[in-house]
């Protein structure tokens, strides 16, 4: 079991010790091989990515959709967008949307993980059941949700009815549009916690709890010191992988509201979206964005190495 | 005396055993019902008449007019195959040049593996519209726009790195002594790859694939911004059923059901390797 997203060590000792690929002993010709053979696939991705660059070009450009030319502009577009307050309140929503859900599907996905501990056929059916929300897009999420908390025909609807409250305003309202967003963000991706800390679970050695028990230690100290610690490397890919996709959610939101009510579910991605097309101004939406992409790149990277920190010292070296 | 209060200290203890477990099932019970309800009461909302919908909830007289409505008086079933076609060729296109990639990864050692491998997972984090945007205007110069291979493309950002990586991992499980086996019996290259590799990697590839498949299925972002009127996949249709003012609910529910088929059949297929997909190889479950 490893858990590690980049550092291979035994691998390259074991093929160095194989002496198959001794890089000094093979002809030149046949050093450049692995560069041809990953070739057809890099190539694929670079060419859908050449236009990535152009972005960064485009905008310091007055580029819009309207006009048949465009020219050179300079830092304008990223002036305004730091004056503006709108870009603001997107960076502040986007933050707060990645926060929420990301919280609240890491506790919900370790709380739920936690109770699945116990290898029972029970406990095996319920986690593939629990995949299942997973596999659905989330355009497709929001439609089944529609159906949950619609006020003609949704159950929910009819459930608050019973406590006595009547046409929760779900997206359509100022307070609840993010609750609701958050909600369906949590159903469909809590399993992909729920999963990854559950193989962490699964992977964990005996010994140390055996030991544990034998020393008379409580439940709670032996998860503080013990559990917790093991299963952190696990829960820190998990943690990444969620806040990335969630700094730029946008099928979400946009099948909801397209970021309504009023500007209330406004994030980064939408925010740029609509500039682009609605109001036709590229070279003034891509600013943003890319200020977005730095922003996750920085937050990937330290959350990749304190991972790989962690994942280190619980294996014991 | 002795025996008694260790009999009634094995009693609280079973006790306290009793309802841990309780309440552990208890909370299970109701994440299942947060997580499997939806789906449930979007299948039964699919059997539901338009007028039943707003007066019943369990009880009603099932009707298949919903299914009859969307399959043949909308153009569902046609965005269904052709989501169809560009997924699957995403994902054909991914093996072909993915998996010699991964294997180049795997076993090689050349200058910058490690960095290469590294960008090429940086792709997936990169937000979605900032590569939708310059490539719209890209495709819409050289003619790619509302094409199936340009969404085929396209959607190789999604598929290609989790690919990529999951299959290195899967190939770097091989021991070295195989191949090399093979190779000293004098099989050429190709046939080395294709009767001693491809069959062990198999179950891991067709996983991924298959993951693959799903993401692609997903993908909401490059066809919104990508797609006319050629081309409609279904996350893109469906948003008809929620733009519209007068909604028939039970279509509603028929279009999302449709979607998300497909998936949780590939879903059953692949849980073995789903862990292992789901984290780009990182945790291998």
């Amino acid at each position: 079991m490893s858990v590690s997203l980049k550092e291979r060590p035994s691998q390259v000792q074991n093929q160095e010790q194989s002496g198959r690929i001794n890089y000094n002993e093979i002809p030149k010709k046949l050093r450049r091989r692995p560069y041809y053979i990953i070739a057809p696939g890099l190539l694929i991705l670079i060419g859908i990515l050449i236009p990535f660059f152009a972005a960064i070009c485009l905008s310091f450009t007055n580029y819009s959709f309207k006009m048949t030319t465009f020219r050179f502009v300079g830092l304008k577009n990223w002036i305004n967008i730091l004056k503006d307050s709108a870009f603001y309140h997107s960076l502040l929503v986007t933050l707060q949307y990645a926060f929420c859900a990301t919280l609240t599907e890491m506790l919900l996905g370790t709380g739920i993980a936690l109770l699945l501990k116990k290898d029972t056929k029970f406990s095996r059916v319920l986690k593939v059941l629990f995949t299942f929300p997973l596999m659905v897009a989330p355009a497709i999420a929001v439609l089944i949700w529609q159906l949950m908390t619609s006020n003609s025909i949704g159950i929910l609807e009819k459930v608050l009815n019973v406590f006595g409250v009547f046409n929760f305003p779900w997206a359509a309202s100022h307070s609840t549009a993010l609750f609701t967003a958050v909600l369906i963000d949590t159903w469909v991706n809590t399993p992909f916690v729920l999963l990854l800390v559950l193989a962490g679970i699964q992977s964990l050695p005996k010994s140390p709890f055996e030991a544990a028990q034998v020393d008379g230690a409580g439940a709670w100290f032996t998860f503080k010191t013990l559990t917790l610690p093991m299963l952190k490397p696990f829960m820190y890919i998990a943690l990444l992988f969620r806040l990335m996709a969630a700094l730029q959610e946008f099928g979400i939101i946009f099948a909801l509201t397209k970021g309504g009510p009023g500007d209330t579910l406004m994030n980064i991605s939408l925010t740029s979206y609509l500039t682009a097309f609605q109001f036709q101004k590229l070279g003034a939406a891509l600013p943003g964005l890319l200020i977005l992409w730095v922003l996750i790149n920085y937050i990937a990277k330290w959350l990749v190495n304190r991972q790989r920190k962690l994942a280190r010292q619980s294996q014991g070296y | 005396m002795n025996t008694q209060e260790s009999a009634g200290a094995k009693q609280r203890r079973s006790a306290g055993k009793l309802t841990g477990a309780a309440l552990r099932n208890l909370g299970l019970c109701l994440y299942a019902l947060f997580a499997l309800f939806p789906l449930i009461w979007m299948i039964i909302c699919t059997f539901k008449s338009d007028a039943e919908m707003y007066n019943t909830v369990f009880r009603f007289t099932p009707t298949m007019e919903n299914y009859r409505a969307v399959l043949l008086g909308t153009d569902y079933f046609k965005a269904f195959l052709q989501n169809l076609v560009v997924s699957g060729g995403a994902v054909l296109l991914t093996v072909v040049a993915g998996v010699p990639a991964a294997y180049a990864l795997a076993r090689y050692d050349f200058k910058r593996k490690e960095g290469i491998a590294f960008q090429i997972l940086s792709f997936k984090f990169a937000p979605e519209i900032m590569v939708v945007l310059p490539v719209f205007l890209i495709f819409q110069k050289i003619g790619l726009y509302d094409t199936y291979f340009g969404l085929i493309w396209v959607y190789q950002v999604i598929t290609m790195p989790l690919l990529i990586w999951v299959v290195r991992g899967y190939f770097e499980e091989i021991s070295v002594e195989i191949e090399q086996a093979a190779q000293l019996d004098g099989y050429p290259w190709f046939q080395v790859f294709f009767k001693t590799l491809l069959p062990l990697i198999k179950p891991g590839l067709v996983a991924s694939g298959l993951l693959a498949f799903i993401f692609a299925w997903n993908s909401f972002t490059f066809p919104l911004v990508l797609s006319g009127f050629q081309i409609q996949t279904i996350t893109i249709t469906s948003l008809r059923y929620i733009a519209s003012d007068t909604i028939h609910y039970g279509q509603v529910a028929v279009a999302s059901m449709i979607a998300v088929l497909p998936e949780i059949v590939a879903c059953l297929f692949i849980q073995k390797h789903l862990v292992r997909g789901l984290s780009f190889g990182a945790v291998k479950g």
